[in-house]
């Protein structure tokens, strides 16, 4: 039955959605260019979702059947979500007024891509998890290759839609078989059916959640499912890039989390070995592969198979502290990441964008300002302390450490010292080389913002640490009942 | 004893307002630049007075932590915690004593980018008190790595031909070695409950486990140090960075390594420490005679005094391990020797790289006739670098010798070859530099010492000869902590052995 009372938890993903489609019919029946109007309308609808996130009823909520929950975890990763794709429009305002993308259908499809994500992170039910990562993945693929004229924007898109259906597939056929062999596709029955580790486990239920390890694992973009990454990074739209690397990477981190420790949470032993070895091989692949990179979104996709790779780590360890971890981990990444790609989108010379690290020449001379934010984006990707990237990863290893993944951990360090080499590498060209070519500033006003704000949170969270250790331990809690 | 006032933040922090007011300067005017070195320098001179405090109210009858101060911070039993005891606050004292001659030895010597100069110099100056007194491993850490990222920049930007291999491969090597410990005190973290350091003291780990805890801090401190074979950084940074940059790392930045060795893996794995004492010892005699062979093979004046500080290291090393007060004792002051006097001998070197621009041996000779002062400044420190009577290098290599002989005859007398070659690397140095005749023709237009060169040499003179003469009032500071840390070690192993004797 349907009672309005079941409807107050969806209250965010239902007012995102109607408000996309009330802004695509302003945009198609407005006179004129729309789409400034729509980038900041769509922005502030994120805003106004994000304060009604935190509105829902508190507690675990379950409706639809018990399809869809809200809890603490879920409020805090829709947080991140819609943080990172406001933030992600912001940026784009003035790449696609200059790319000649100004289409008002661009804010429209990362609403529904938004909408997606939060029903993801709220996903209690291999149907909704399904449903939710197709609307956020059919609204990527069409932004992927948004940029119609250009070879290789339409070679991303295409790249990511059949790779990204492949995914899809073996998603499904991993669902269908945990379907078979256990009875069920809903996350709390599962828990139940598995609890205190006295149900049978066949072998046809691992090899289902192997195949569902897997096709999560593509839209984190975790080795070995991660070729699709570099090239999408390269060859979508700079800002859509950006996106790419922020919101859905949470979305999907977050999904990944909830579908793995929520209904399989007492079958550790079977699926811990699959997440270390997708966390090893990521950080190592990410570590070794970015160090001959000349593209510095080729760079950044590396770098973010790294990250995510540390973030697997914390979900490997298989416990509340581990998906603290993965919580700290992303929120973290968020805020680099979106101050990385701020100062990418700046980057811009007489004859428009540049993407080359060597492009980066000297910048400490000509733009001192966003040579600062860059690098200590650069020293906090690295892992350096004080800045919060340590804590990133401080937190992953603790959980590790304590699960007794001793080998996965000093593979962990190691590679970011490896991985470390790639991000100074940034720093010397833009401290340490003589300029090249200026680029023309000042960086735009809302890069400039985005940038500072981002790199005023990674140097200071040393100071004020607790609120977002605190929304991590609450939102861990809530998967471990 | 009640202090009022948070004074061991204070010194730590003081150099970031000195960051503020800097970064409030406006830029781009020609007496920015001017300013900007008032500034620092004024930062750091009333950094070291107010570091003075520390030593004027320290109370030496006591081996507990002082000054403590403890606020919450990231939750769990892992909190700001800050305090020293007598091995760490002469550390503090010897960082701040040499920063604003750092700052004066920069003056005519860096002229670009002198903001970026000063601000990286400053924030070096507070990671490295913080290393000093930070009571909580995971703050300890912190200071200990963030340190990296000024270094990397100033040998980077300001350093010399080959800055950029030198370091890339001083942040690597060090970021490398102290990784594992990261790993090793998270696990420390979960067996103990708490990453509190006096605590931690006196968790008693398992010694099977402690073996690879030591290990794991080993690793970063021996390359901190650095210990043969992971020595190998050190040259090339040193040849590379500026001046100031090699002063900061002589004379600051390898005691951390030493430091960490006193403060942790002897107090919290006295049993891997005993275990693992003779690698230390067969190590560190490698170093000394090793590095000084190397040191006489030298053509660059600055390879010779960084090989020069390997071994010298070494003997730091091994008096660590000795486990008793001669050689521990010796240990620490030994490190502020070295502080002291190799920091000298780098500005020594760059008195006349500031002229001549090149640190060549051979393109120098006969300096005696034209610079008599800087010839007697350089004989002092080169004096004390061999450990001559009368000057503080030879208080602690005769301190270490002695408590090296209790512990282990043949390290000792091995040690001892050092000496000799120390004596023979550094006065061919000299002999090569300042004696001779003054043929090159460059040479004979270089002016002796300006009245800034000599404002900085005069305190660490008065300092190495105060050292050499009446070393009383260091030995008070550190005499109580020391036997503290013997008394528990030697609590610790019988404690071991007995647990031992029962399981037979």
């Amino acid at each position: 039955m349907f009672v309005a009372k079941d409807l107050a938890p969806l209250v965010p993903e239902l007012f995102v959605a109607v408000s996309a489609m009330v802004l695509l019919l302003y945009g198609v029946f407005a006179k004129g260019n729309p789409t400034r109007t729509v980038v900041w309308a769509s922005v502030l609808v994120l805003v106004v979702a994000l304060v009604l996130v935190w509105q829902v009823p508190a507690g675990r909520q379950a409706v639809l059947s018990g399809m869809f929950v809200t809890d603490s975890f879920t409020a805090v990763m829709k947080s991140l979500v819609l943080i990172g794709s406001a933030v992600s429009l912001v940026l784009s305002v003035g790449f696609i007024r200059q790319e000649e993308m100004e289409r008002f259908e661009f804010p429209v499809l990362l609403l529904l891509a938004t909408v997606g994500m939060m029903m993801m992170v709220s996903a209690n039910d291999l149907i909704s998890l399904y449903v939710g990562l197709e609307l956020q993945s059919l609204a990527l693929y069409v932004v992927a290759a948004f940029r119609r004229d250009s070879e290789r924007s339409t070679e991303a898109g295409l790249k990511y839609f059949v790779l990204g259906a492949l995914s899809s597939g073996m998603l499904l056929y991993g669902a269908s078989l945990i379907y078979g062999f256990a009875g069920s596709t809903n996350f709390t029955d599962l828990a139940k059916l598995f609890a205190g580790g006295h149900g049978h486990v066949s072998v046809g239920l691992v090899v289902g959640i192997v195949f569902l390890a897997a096709g999560l694992a593509f839209k984190v973009s975790a080795v070995p499912f991660h070729m699709w990454t570099p090239d999408v990074y390269e060859g979508a739209p700079t800002a859509v890039t950006a996106f790419f690397a922020s919101a859905p990477k949470v979305a999907a981190m977050a999904l990944f989390v909830r579908a793995i420790i929520s209904p399989f949470g007492a079958l550790v032993a079977e699926w811990q070995q699959i997440i270390i070895l997708l966390a090893g091989a990521s950080m190592l692949l990410g570590a070794f592969a970015a160090i001959w990179q000349k593209n510095i979104k080729r760079l950044m996709a590396y770098s973010s198979i790294g990250h995510v790779g540390f973030a697997l780590v914390g979900l490997a360890a298989g416990t509340s502290e581990g998906v603290r971890g993965v919580v700290v981990y992303m929120a973290v990444y968020l805020a680099m990441t979106l101050g990385t790609f701020a100062c990418i989108l700046a980057m811009r010379q007489k004859n428009g964008l540049v993407e080359g690290i060597d492009d980066l020449a000297g910048l400490a001379r000509t733009q001192p300002g966003m040579a600062f934010a860059l690098a200590v984006f650069m020293f906090s990707l690295a892992g350096v302390p004080p800045l919060a990237g340590f804590f990133g990863k401080f937190y992953v290893f603790m959980a590790a450490i304590n699960a007794k993944l001793y080998v996965l951990s000093v593979i962990g360090v190691l590679s970011s010292v490896v991985g470390a080499f790639y991000y100074l590498r940034i720093v010397k060209i833009m401290y340490f080389d003589a300029p090249g070519e200026p680029f023309l500033h000042p960086m735009p006003r809302e890069l400039g913002v985005v940038a500072a704000v981002a790199s005023l949170f990674t140097l200071l969270f040393v100071v004020f640490p607790m609120p977002i250790l605190n929304g991590a331990a609450m939102a861990a809690k809530a998967l471990f009942p | 004893m009640g202090v009022s006032w948070p004074v061991l933040s204070l010194v730590t922090f003081l150099p970031l307002v000195g960051v503020a007011l800097i970064l409030m300067t406006p830029s781009g005017s020609p007496t920015a630049a001017r300013s900007i070195r008032w500034i620092a320098l004024w930062t750091t001179l009333v950094t070291f007075v107010v570091s003075l405090v520390l030593w004027i109210r320290f109370d030496t009858g006591t081996a507990d932590f002082q000054f403590v101060e403890k606020a919450a911070w990231l939750g769990g039993n892992i909190n700001y915690h800050m305090g020293v005891d007598g091995i760490s606050m002469l550390f503090v004292i010897l960082t701040t004593f040499l920063m604003p001659l750092c700052i004066l030895a920069s003056w005519q010597a860096i002229d670009t980018r002198v903001r970026e100069y000063m601000i990286a110099f400053l924030v070096m100056e507070t990671l490295m008190i913080g290393v000093f007194c930070a009571l909580d491993l995971v703050l300890f850490y912190l200071f200990f790595e963030a340190g990296l990222i000024p270094m990397f920049l100033i040998i980077g930007v300001w350093g010399g031909k080959r800055r950029i291999y030198a370091t890339f491969k001083f942040f690597l090597y060090t970021l490398l070695g102290s990784v594992l410990m990261l790993l090793a005190l998270l696990y420390m973290y979960f067996q103990a409950g708490t990453s509190d350091i006096p605590t931690l003291m006196n968790a008693k780990f398992d010694p099977s486990a402690q073996k690879w805890l030591w290990l794991a801090f080993a690793a970063s401190f021996a390359v901190k140090v650095p210990m043969w074979p992971v020595h190998t950084w050190l040259p090339d940074a040193h040849v590379e960075a500026p001046t100031a940059g090699s002063v900061i790392l002589a004379g600051v930045l390898l005691k951390m390594g030493g430091y960490g060795f006193l403060r942790f893996s002897i107090p919290m794995f006295p049993d891997a420490s005993l275990y693992f004492t003779p690698l230390i010892y067969t190590l560190s005699v490698v170093a000394i005679i090793y590095a000084s062979l190397v040191a006489l093979m030298q053509e660059d004046m600055k390879k010779l005094i960084a090989y020069s500080s390997v071994a010298h290291m070494g003997f730091v090393t091994i008096g660590a391990f000795t486990m008793n007060q001669q050689g521990i004792q010796g240990s620490i002051f030994q490190m502020l020797s070295h502080g002291v006097v190799s920091g000298a001998l780098f500005l020594c070197v760059g008195v006349v790289y500031d002229r001549l621009h090149t640190r060549e041996i051979a393109r120098y000779g006969g300096l005696a006739s034209n610079m008599p002062k800087y010839a007697v400044v350089f004989l002092l420190f080169t004096m004390a670098n061999v450990g001559l009577p009368g000057t503080s290098g030879f208080v602690g290599e005769m301190l270490i010798l002695v408590g090296a002989f209790q512990s282990n005859t043949w390290v000792a007398l091995l040690a001892t070859t050092g000496v000799i070659l120390s004596a023979a690397y550094a006065l061919w140095l000299y002999r090569k530099v300042i004696f001779g005749s003054l043929t090159k023709e460059d040479l004979k237009a270089l002016l002796d010492l300006s009245p800034r060169e000599k404002l900085i040499f005069a305190p660490l003179v008065v300092a190495t000869l105060v050292m050499g003469v009446w070393p009383t009032p260091f030995f008070n500071v550190m005499d109580a902590s020391v036997q503290a840390l013997i008394k528990n070690h030697q609590a610790a192993i019988a404690a071991g052995r007995a647990v031992a004797a029962l399981a037979h």
